[in-house]
């Protein structure tokens, strides 16, 4: 639990800021990402909120159970190609086959989380990769499913609700959009509800929850499951947003990189890793057309994160905030 | 309680635990009674904590077993044992650091709840057990600490509000690990009122240090050393007990 403890989350962005700040910050965030798509290019906002709400599910394992999961990657990828294929073989309506990708997740956590979660801090993690390993060579094996080495190219945007067409990038970014705003709010939901409170005192005092006659490891399983249902969600999106499901969204390394995203931003806050996840599909996408070694750079970065601000921006920033007042 | 429940609400047979090869708690028959408070004293190391543990199912029992309202709890689990109605305290203080005081009593008034999974319902669904929360915290002379985060507390508070979370549960048995254990003169004798005023309608056993609540307090003293039962008794015949006096001799006890 070394690894876990040590970043535990430096208190969340509603025991910083008083309700009208919040809701101010709140209003100016969406306000941004309404104009977004006019300043930047779509294709890429749609990937940094794709990334972003990954992200976010993920710190809700990691910021708000506190164990630490290198498996994302699995029900990101495979929810991925679930989506991917609902909507270009079945034909199924880009709503439906997101919900889908997302059921695909969730059924996966549900398993991968009832066998994993005995465990704890590095036992959990290296149990997390093992299982989506398994997934990555399973990827690999069911060619006619997922494509491949090619991947599962040509996912069709489709039509929303069967009427609205995707296929314009502005149209499919609002989309993305309000799915991402979905599933954010579903997260704050979670964090702020009667089970989020079982959950804060679960991570706060474990022996004393149990000793309370809480069975902790439905609840983590729980939230294991919610996790990976909302990480399917997120991997869904991106696949008919991308219009593509590959071997890189069920690899180990995008598991690495939602971790990073996460501290980057501030675990255990709740829009910290969205600002990482933003941060690094944009570093990515800005560096990849500079010549400079994209990996290369983005460890530093990541280097520098862990030493200078180890609580990551948004955990640094409401520390600030929290000083000054 | 009905008449049809034995006089005893916790009895022991045999217990046994074993850490390679070490025997910590060898062959211990404890058996307390409804209604009584019951002292589990000794030397360090004599086990005392291990017992608890046991009796809790935070440890397992090499041999023996652990009968709660007779039945057979030996193998049942942590949170299965709270939710029969047998709540423990830690030595050290199990609060919920991070959380307010009323904060931290509603979390244990929620378990009785059918709502602990709701996680698409507003928090705000929690506000009913507010009053009963404030309660609680009242009771144990924390009233003023009420919005107060448990880590601020000083010490004494934080084992007073560790009552109020395990009164939360209105416990059958509470188990008290050294409740009075590092506090100040004050702080003791508030602890010492407040048990005397919950023990209605509730068992409890304790592990203190501390003679004089010992004295005051209890009903029964067991008294353990290197793992077994030394004495047993009230404390007028258990503080006369050779054994008893020699094995705390050179303590300020004696």
């Amino acid at each position: 639990m070394a690894v876990v403890k040590s970043i535990r989350p430096s208190g969340t962005v509603s025991g910083r800021f008083t309700g009208n700040t919040r809701l101010i910050i709140g209003v100016l965030l969406i306000a941004a990402l309404l104009v977004a798509p006019y300043v930047a290019y779509p294709g890429f906002l749609m990937k940094a909120l794709c990334f972003a709400l990954f992200a976010c599910a993920f710190n809700l394992m990691l910021g708000f159970v506190g164990l630490l999961s290198f498996g994302h990657a699995a029900f990101f990828g495979t929810a991925a190609y679930a989506s991917g294929y609902a909507a270009k073989v079945w034909g199924l309506t880009p709503e439906l086959a997101i919900l889908f990708g997302g059921l695909v997740g969730g059924a996966m956590g549900l398993v991968i989380g009832a066998i994993a979660i005995r465990r704890q801090g590095i036992y959990f993690a290296m149990i997390t990769l093992a299982i989506s390993q398994m997934v990555f060579f399973f990827a690999i094996q069911a060619g006619s499913i997922t494509g491949g080495e090619d991947g599962l190219q040509g996912v069709p945007r489709g039509n929303l609700f069967g009427l609205i067409s995707l296929e314009d990038s502005l149209t499919m970014y609002y989309f993305v959009l309000a799915v991402f705003l979905l599933g954010f709010g579903l997260i704050w939901r979670i964090v702020n509800s009667p089970y989020g409170a079982v959950l804060k005192a679960i991570r706060e005092n474990e022996p004393r929850a149990i000793s309370l006659g809480y069975r902790v490891d439905r609840f983590k399983v729980l939230a294991f499951t919610l996790s990976a249902a909302l990480t399917g969600v997120a991997g869904g999106t991106k696949a008919i947003a991308v219009q593509l499901a590959s071997l890189t969204d069920v690899q180990w390394q995008m598991s690495g990189e939602v971790i990073l995203m996460t501290l980057l931003g501030g675990v255990g806050t709740l829009v910290g890793p969205a600002v990482g996840g933003a941060l690094v599909v944009g570093l990515e996408n800005y560096l990849a057309t500079s010549g400079l070694p994209v990996t290369m750079v983005i460890g530093v970065v990541f280097v520098v994160c862990v030493l200078v601000f180890r609580r990551g921006i948004v955990g640094e920033i409401n520390v600030f905030l929290g000083r000054r007042r | 309680m009905g008449g049809a429940l034995s006089d005893l609400v916790l009895e022991t047979k045999g217990l046994t635990k074993e850490f390679r090869g070490f025997v910590a708690v060898k062959d211990v028959n404890l058996r307390v009674r409804r209604g009584s408070i019951h002292a589990l004293i000794g030397p360090n190391g004599a086990g005392k904590t291990t017992v608890f543990n046991l009796l809790t199912k935070f440890l397992q029992p090499t041999a023996g077993t652990v009968r709660f309202n007779e039945h057979d709890i030996s193998h049942a689990k942590p949170a299965d044992i709270a939710r029969m109605g047998v709540v423990r305290s830690f030595q050290i203080s199990a609060v919920f650091p991070h959380l307010t005081v009323l904060e931290n009593v509603r979390v244990a008034l929620q378990a009785r709840s059918s709502k602990v999974f709701h996680f698409w319902r507003s928090i705000r669904e929690l506000d009913h057990l507010d009053a009963r929360a404030a309660q609680l915290v009242e009771d144990v002379g924390l009233g003023p600490f009420l919005h107060t985060t448990a880590v601020e507390l000083s010490y004494g508070r934080k084992r007073a509000l560790e009552i109020a979370t395990t009164l939360a549960l209105d416990p059958e048995l509470m188990l008290l690990d050294e409740p009075t254990q590092g506090m100040g003169h004050e702080d003791v004798g508030r602890i010492i009122d407040l048990i005397r005023r919950i023990r209605k309608g509730r068992t409890i056993l304790m592990v203190e240090h501390n003679m004089s609540v010992v004295s005051g307090l209890s009903d029964t003293i067991t008294v353990l050393q290197r793992g077994q039962i030394l004495a047993e008794g009230p404390y007028e015949t258990v503080s006369k007990n050779p054994a008893v006096i020699e094995a705390y001799m050179g303590t300020e006890h004696g």
